[in-house]
């Protein structure tokens, strides 16, 4: 038999509906990968004993043929995804041992439709990063290195652990979440698919909140149909979550293989960066000839505004951070650290239950709000978010269809590598994907090929409001042409 | 605005004007809390009213609790304020263990209720129109404890998320005696609407008084804000208390000071909270987790067709259907419950064009005296809306006099019962029949032959005979045929 965890999620499938294995065999298979890869440091939690009782149950509803769209199909968890019972720390020694009394709507909609939790999986402290390293368990490894070297490289962030796991074949998808980049650059660092849908496609509701207007939660996954088939699950309206959307969530897999013929791709003049690698500079040509190969019609759009987006976004981004992390004061569960009032309380508790990027960005979020500083700070920031808004409803109304751009500015890096006297460099490896999160809008990033060094690279595809479909459709059609990257196991 | 008189306080150097604005928490009337499904309801075990969203919970968030927006239209639309179609909630961010979330959910720029005004009745027929700024919904916070153990402090977040109305009045106010009239008339308005019980004891309204000084048309002077009360008579203490502070600084050459202060009745003073210096800075923005509150005009028309008759229409409607007073008819509607006792008396009533204004008279004079004397309140009156009416019925169809029916409400109140059979079972109806009265006018009159005699010299004595013959009748002939049967005998 085939290792089974080299399977994509739809092959999988496949082979639980023949019953050619089950799904405890298929979960056992994942659940020993996850063991011979701790170094990696993928999973901040393991639940096997759950995993296989789950898979068991999975297993009886396919011999009765109930089986959910997910049945067996074991996946991996962000930290930042309240599971109910099973200890959820968004990676930050503020929230301790905090066991959760209940699920996130995504994973509980995962549960719903029969898929098996694994663990959890390591990520960037409440989501602060774009290289896994400030989690409080230590940073995560990419299964991929570069050629002829055994230095480690960061697997991206904040969703380090769940692309790392996805690559390393140690779960057949993962949850991830994206607030300015961080389902995207993470699979481009790995060579795997990651989509942040439309925010308000996915409910945020048990979600950690890193920053509320621009979290939204997607899949990472081996292929572009697994990616489609977890993001139906995961996505739908959530009453309990006012800014999720009240839409019919469409069958995303009937999009793959959909021709691409005629439509229109958008290539931003402004996302041709100075000093930007050549091969990033190719990859990012080939992409456009492979879709113009399929049929679409590539046409330069402008985004006048992209160059304010960074800016702009780590002022909303940190004020809104700064106030969903007031809640973490030590007075109701996780971290206390006694003072003698209750301001030492919050100080000493704070001090010692935050890392260091968490405690920059609240201290920048508390500056941009403070009385004298709203309407030069936040106050603009906003008006720019509204000018980068309206910089792709322009693009759109000129009836592109999806626009095409590099997911990252280069290859993975090397822990501790970046940012280390800078945060500004760590934060420019998001350069091309805030800037969809700030318009809210679906953005996918797919494997397309690798650079001089044997590290895969990504592409990035950014669509309309609530069409995912057509980025699944234009996915697919890069990922048949780049092929399927897979890093030789050295764990 | 103010066309009444107010009043000045005297200083060393002439006369001051206080100019009083006021900001009023409203416990909006409601199942559940402003953004969670946890209950609202009062003194339960401590945190037993808590869902996860009001503990602040990792990944928790808030959903708009509908009723409580209706509460609040209502609210404004009782106000004759202007109703924003749509507004937005805020964040007010500062740590204290009674917020578990680390920010207050508020409306800060964009409150849902705008300018409006409420008419003030005060002593004297006068009256005054005090200005609304806006309305806005927020969270209550949580109860700090700190009497359960030496080394700490506990926290009861039963309250916490419970939906407030913040009402902020124009700075309209200019003396004690308007603020506490206003706060009076804004707690009747929100208890006939059914949007707040105004139940001062438990918390349910509270006051934040801002008081400054000015000599009269002057400039406005610097304000102190008085926190937290909870009680009419001590607003107006403490107004009057702060008032004087503030003029004796000024004359004494000093500056006012910005600044909270706490009125403590048990000194009769303020004292200062926090200076301005201390004041928190709240980084207010629009929650992110929290669309922009929208509804319709039709939604805002519904609420309005809907709303029950408030006491400005209801006083109106009392003075010109029955005649009343409008003193009495600002007595009778004062109260959401009084004015429902007297309706349902008119309801009850034979007549009640004829007996209106008397079913007033007797609700007002009799019954309020009575139950105030007793410290009861009208929800346990022994003598119930059809009882009452019953009585009046009596009178009005000349069955028996306003005397008797003294002494039948007497009876009532005592004993209970049909005040119709009472009458009956104890022979308590007027005597009419004037045979029976000629004999006893007859009997007096050869009693008394000397006083007969001087009636004719001083005809006010007749007034002594009119007294006897009731006394021998026990208070049952009509003392209108007496005094005619008596002018006849004896000629006068």
């Amino acid at each position: 038999m085939t290792d089974l965890t080299s399977l994509t999620l739809a092959e999988a499938r496949k082979g639980l509906a023949d019953k050619t294995f089950t799904s405890l065999e298929l979960t056992d298979a994942h659940l020993s990968a996850i063991e011979a890869a701790r170094v990696l440091n993928a999973f901040v939690m393991e639940t096997p004993d759950q995993a296989r009782a789950m898979a068991r149950e999975a297993d009886g509803k396919i011999a009765k043929g109930d089986a959910g769209p997910l049945a067996g199909i074991p996946l991996g968890i962000k930290d930042l995804f309240a599971t109910k019972g099973v200890r959820t720390t968004a990676c930050s020694k503020i929230l301790g041992n905090f066991v959760p009394t209940y699920e996130s709507t995504v994973t509980s909609q995962l549960w719903r439709d029969g898929a098996v939790m694994l663990g959890k999986l390591n990520n960037d402290e409440f989501a602060m990063g774009s290289s896994n390293e400030t989690s409080c368990f230590g940073p995560v490894g990419n299964p991929w290195r570069r050629d002829g070297s055994n230095a480690t490289l960061v697997p991206g962030g904040s969703s380090g652990g769940s692309a790392s796991a996805v690559a390393a074949l140690l779960c057949m998808g993962a949850t991830a979440t994206d607030t300015g980049g961080s389902i995207r650059q993470p699979a481009a660092f790995t060579a795997t698919v990651g989509i942040k849908p439309t925010y308000g496609r996915c409910s945020r509701w048990g979600i950690v909140a890193f920053a509320s207007s621009l979290d939204q939660a997607g899949p990472i996954a081996r292929s572009v149909r697994d990616a489609a088939m977890l993001l139906r699950s995961m996505a739908g309206h959530d009453p309990k979550d006012t800014t999720s959307v009240d839409i019919p969530v469409p069958d995303y897999e009937a999009a793959i293989g959909k021709s691409v013929k005629g439509m229109k791709i958008g290539i931003p003049r402004e996302y041709r960066l100075d000093g930007m690698p050549a091969e990033i500079e190719k990859l990012w040509q080939s992409g456009a000839d492979w879709l113009r190969s399929a049929g679409a019609e590539l046409v330069e759009v402008s985004l006048p505004h992209t160059k304010y987006a960074l800016p702009a976004y780590y002022i909303v981004a940190p004020a809104e951070a700064s106030s969903n992390l007031a809640r973490y004061d030590g007075v109701r569960y996780g971290l206390r650290e006694q003072g003698r009032n209750i301001i030492e309380l919050y100080e000493n508790t704070r001090a010692e239950g935050f890392g260091a990027e968490v405690k920059r960005r609240v201290m920048i979020g508390t500056y941009v709000l403070s009385a004298g500083y709203y309407d030069a700070y936040y106050l603009r920031a906003q008006k720019v978010r509204t000018l980068i808004k309206k910089d792709f409803e322009d693009c759109f109304a000129r009836g592109v269809d999806a626009i095409l751009t590099p997911a990252t500015p280069s290859a993975a890096f090397g822990i501790g590598e970046k940012g280390g006297a800078d945060p500004v460099e760590m934060y420019l490896n998001d350069i091309f994907t805030v800037t969809v999160n700030m318009a809210g809008l679906p953005g996918i990033a797919v494997p397309a090929g690798k650079d001089a060094q044997g590290l895969p690279l990504g592409l990035q595809l950014i669509g309309r409001p609530f069409d995912e479909e057509t980025l699944f459709s234009l996915g697919e059609v890069i990922e048949q042409a780049a092929g399927r990257f897979v890093p030789e196991r050295w764990w | 605005m103010s066309t009444a008189t107010h009043k000045l306080l005297k200083g060393a150097t002439g006369d001051w004007e206080m100019v009083i604005g006021m900001e009023i928490h409203a416990q909006v009337t409601s199942n559940a809390k402003l953004f969670s499904g946890a209950s609202t309801a009062f003194g339960g075990e401590p945190n037993s009213h808590v869902s996860l969203v009001d503990a602040a919970m990792p990944g928790m968030l808030p959903v708009i609790n509908e009723e409580c927006v209706r509460q609040a239209v209502r609210t404004g639309l009782g106000l004759n304020a202007k109703i924003n179609l749509r507004s937005v909630f805020d964040r007010k961010n500062y740590f204290y263990p009674d917020s578990p979330q680390g920010y207050q959910i508020s409306q800060y720029k964009s409150p849902v209720v705008g300018e409006g005004e409420v008419l003030v009745e005060l002593d004297g027929g006068r009256s005054v129109t005090i200005g609304i700024e806006r309305l806005h919904l927020e969270q209550d916070a949580g109860k700090l404890l700190h009497d359960r153990s030496p080394t700490m402090s506990n926290v009861d977040l039963n309250r916490c998320g419970v939906a407030l109305m913040e009402i902020v009045s124009k700075p309209d106010i200019r003396d004690a005696e308007q603020a506490k009239a206003y706060v009076t008339k804004l707690r009747s308005i929100l208890r006939y609407l059914g949007t707040c019980d105004g139940d001062m004891e438990k918390g349910s309204l509270r006051a934040d008084v801002n008081v400054s000084v000015r000599k009269p048309g002057g400039p406005l002077g610097t304000r102190c804000e008085i926190k937290n009360m909870n009680s009419i008579n001590f607003i107006g203490q403490a107004i009057e208390y702060e008032a004087r502070r503030q003029i004796e600084i000024i004359e004494d050459g000093g500056e006012i000071e910005q600044e909270t202060r706490l009125y403590d009745p048990n000194k009769g003073e303020t004292r200062s909270m926090r200076s301005k210096e201390e004041a928190h800075d709240y980084r207010y923005f629009p929650d992110p987790d929290l669309l922009p509150l929208e509804f319709s005009q039709a939604f805002v028309d519904e609420l309005k067709a809907e709303l029950p008759e408030l006491p400005d229409q209801k006083k109106t409607r009392f003075v010109a259907d029955f005649g009343l007073s409008a003193y009495d008819a600002s007595v009778l509607v004062a109260e959401r419950e009084s004015a429902v006792f007297y309706e349902t008396v008119l309801d009850r009533l034979a007549n009640r064009a004829r007996d209106g204004k008397m079913a007033a008279n007797w609700v007002i004079n009799e019954l309020f005296g009575r139950l105030n004397k007793e410290g009861r309140d009208i929800a346990d009156s022994p003598v119930n809306a059809e009882q009452l009416a019953a009585i009046i019925d009596l009178i009005g169809e000349g069955t028996i006099s306003g005397k008797i029916a003294k002494d039948l409400f007497e009876i009532v109140w005592q004993e209970g019962g049909d005040p119709r059979a009472l009458v009956e079972s104890r022979g308590m109806k007027q005597v009419t029949d004037l045979s029976a009265i000629e004999k006893v006018v007859d009997d007096i009159i050869a009693a008394n032959p000397d006083k007969a005699a001087q009636v004719k010299d001083k005809p006010q004595s007749l007034g002594w005979f009119v007294g006897q013959v009731m006394k021998a009748s026990g208070g049952k002939a009509n003392p209108q045929s007496v005094n005619e049967l008596l002018k006849a005998k004896l000629g006068v």
